[in-house]
């Protein structure tokens, strides 16, 4: 029998963007339920207990840093990141079109556990429809009287507001995407303090996925107990893997953590485009490092311990397939450039090692390079590691080192065609 | 006077209602797009409108017009159809959709054409890479997504703005 969808339930449930349908089929009854029966502190306790970890990429301890929100400081601030910019993601999107009352409500949970008033959904600006479609769904729930002030006849009032941000990965950096909202140039801030401590205005502030928010409804409405009987000891409950590059059927899948990239790729994907051989993969989007897809890593399961062991990143689950018709070389070319357009430009070995690495592909590309500019390009991305403000620095580096101790006879195979530069 | 204060009055204010009194800046990119909306690229009159509104140096408000690539600084094309080639996509065909499309507009990337109509331009991921070749059309009121898309699908739709323009 086919499991039910927990955070695409819109897949099962026809409609269910609607308000209506969405609370008859029990929706903020998790919400009542906190504000009304809960106090903050137990809110967190059972999302603490729950396990769950942030989607947004770090899959960081969820319940843990509600409970590092600053209670000496007010007011508090929740805000959502629905900057969803890592290449090859595509699952806030879905949500949010989809299933947005659960998110909303996740949001709307996050923000009575840590007693803000008021919360902000931070959406890239390419999400303008889908901005303007929350706008209206807020407005919905204002008129429902579950926003505003003294809901449901407690002290407890609140208020969201969605912004969007204007074409910039960096600003999905919770940091940079803080001083976005403030108006500024979004640039990550020196850290510490964290966000709990000083986040937006200066103020307490827990930044949390849009993916992540959506799983609390649930965790608060069945149990900590039943959110944990799915997925692994260290890494519990679903996860939307998002799956594209050169499969058959590429889309986002609800799946158990844990689950191998095998089931994902050939059950759920379809296998590869034209029967080709499969030939690596990168589960973190751009900013992953290449797996080489042997039988091993095929067999390995999705989650936050075991991705690591293959010298990659599970990340955001971003799964990018890629088959014996592409050369290594082509491929860390676009991600170098997809870099070198993003860096925010705040520190010099992330904004000046982009810019170096693009010159070096971009000259391989052309044939005009030998070996030696291959370890140029090496030593370059060395170079950027372990000294940047962000971690922008890093992944831009990981594809790259990754694709040249991996695939070297990639790189062999374009030098050896060109002659030797003069 | 103050052009955009003047006419869009109430929307500044419910824009500004967003934000905590002390914290107007925050407003400076919705008041962007509005600038955007009404003059079709943030002109320096836009500039100096929004920084008086908000009490914010103009050339702070300038420095997020060059960090945000959704603003812009000189007019363009009155439909943006901005092509995603980033890897997911282009491994899946973005580049020859993009290549292609171009060819049948007649036109370069990063180019407009002469009517005045239309501008490509390639950007990065759009999160929509199971839906490729795809592309948003960003113009003066705001951006909408194409997915799935041929370049039969694209020229048709770029035949209505041309019978309609
Ligand atoms: C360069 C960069 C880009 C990021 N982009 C996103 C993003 O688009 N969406 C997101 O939720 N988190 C993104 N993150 C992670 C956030 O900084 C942060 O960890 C996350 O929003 C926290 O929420 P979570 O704990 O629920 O995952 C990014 C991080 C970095 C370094
Ligand atoms: S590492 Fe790059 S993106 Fe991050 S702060 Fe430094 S320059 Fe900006
Ligand atoms: S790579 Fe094109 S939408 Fe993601």
């Amino acid at each position: 029998m086919k499991r039910p969808y927990l955070l695409l339930r819109h897949r099962d449930i026809p409609d269910l963007n609607d308000l209506t349908v969405y609370r008859q089929n029990g929706g903020f009854e998790a919400f009542r339920k906190a504000v009304t029966s809960l106090q903050p502190q137990e809110v967190v306790e059972i999302v603490k207990a729950s396990g769950l970890r942030g989607r947004g990429g770090a899959g960081f301890p969820t319940g843990l840093k509600w409970s590092f929100i600053d209670n000496k400081n007010w007011p508090h601030y929740v805000v959502a990141n629905a900057d969803e910019s890592e290449p090859g993601t595509f699952k806030d999107r879905e949500i949010m079109e989809g299933n947005p009352f659960q998110f909303l409500e996740g949001l709307m949970i996050a923000s009575y556990a840590v007693q803000a008033n008021v919360a902000y959904v931070y959406l890239r600006g390419e999400f303008w429809q889908l901005a303007h479609q929350l706008d209206r769904r807020i407005q919905q729930l204002h008129n429902a009287g579950l926003l505003g002030d003294r809901l449901f006849g407690t002290d407890y009032s609140l208020r969201i507001f969605t912004h969007l941000g204007a074409g910039a990965y960096i600003c999905g950096e919770e940091t940079a995407l803080l001083e976005s909202l403030e108006g500024k140039l979004g640039q990550p801030r020196l850290r510490p303090p964290f966000p709990p401590a000083v986040g937006l205005f200066g103020k307490p502030t827990i930044v949390n996925n849009v993916e992540t928010l959506a799983n609390v409804p649930l965790i608060i409405e069945r149990g900590a107990d039943w959110y944990r009987s799915f997925g692994t000891e260290k890494s519990p409950g679903v996860k939307i893997f998002c799956l594209s590059g050169r499969v058959n059927r590429p889309g986002n899948y609800e799946l158990p953590l844990g689950t191998t990239f095998r089931e994902l790729i050939f059950e759920h994907g379809k296998g590869i485009l034209g029967g080709k051989q499969i030939k690596a993969i990168m589960a973190a989007g751009a900013s992953s490092a290449l797996i080489v897809a042997d039988e091993r890593a095929l067999d390995t399961p999705m989650d936050y311990e075991s991705v690591p062991a293959l010298g990659a990143q599970l990340g955001s689950a971003s799964i990018i397939v890629i088959d014996e018709t592409v050369s290594m070389d082509w491929l860390i070319r676009k991600t170098i450039h997809f870099f070198q357009h993003e860096s925010c430009g705040k520190c010099t070995p992330c904004r000046e090692g982009t810019y170096w690495m693009k010159h070096i592909i971009d000259r391989i590309h052309r044939g005009q390079a030998n070996q030696n500019d291959v370890e140029l390009l090496y030593d370059v991305a060395s170079q950027i590691r372990g000294k940047c403000l962000c971690a922008l620095g890093e992944f831009s580096t990981e594809a790259v080192l990754s694709a040249l101790e991996r695939f070297p006879q990639d790189f062999a195979a374009r030098v050896a065609q060109q002659e030797p530069a003069l | 006077m103050n052009h955009l204060r003047e006419k869009y009055a109430s929307e500044i204010e419910a824009t500004l209602a967003k934000y905590p009194p002390d914290h107007k800046r925050a407003a400076a990119m919705p008041l962007l797009y509005l600038a955007q909306r009404e003059y079709g690229y943030v002109t320096k009159q836009a500039l100096i409108e929004i920084s008086e509104i908000l009490d914010v140096p103009p050339t702070e408000i300038g420095q997020l017009v060059g960090f945000y690539t959704l603003y812009y600084d000189e007019p363009g094309g009155k439909y943006r159809i901005q092509v995603c080639t980033d890897l997911p996509c282009a491994l899946r065909g973005a580049e020859e959709f993009l290549e292609q499309l171009c060819e049948n507009l007649g036109i370069q990337v990063g180019e407009t054409t002469p009517d005045g109509l239309i501008t490509v331009e390639k950007v990065m991921c759009l999160a929509g890479c199971d839906r490729a070749p795809l592309f948003q059309v960003q113009t003066a009121e705001g951006i909408t997504y194409h997915e799935n898309q041929s370049v039969e699908s694209a020229m048709k739709l770029v035949r209505t703005w041309q019978s309609n323009p």
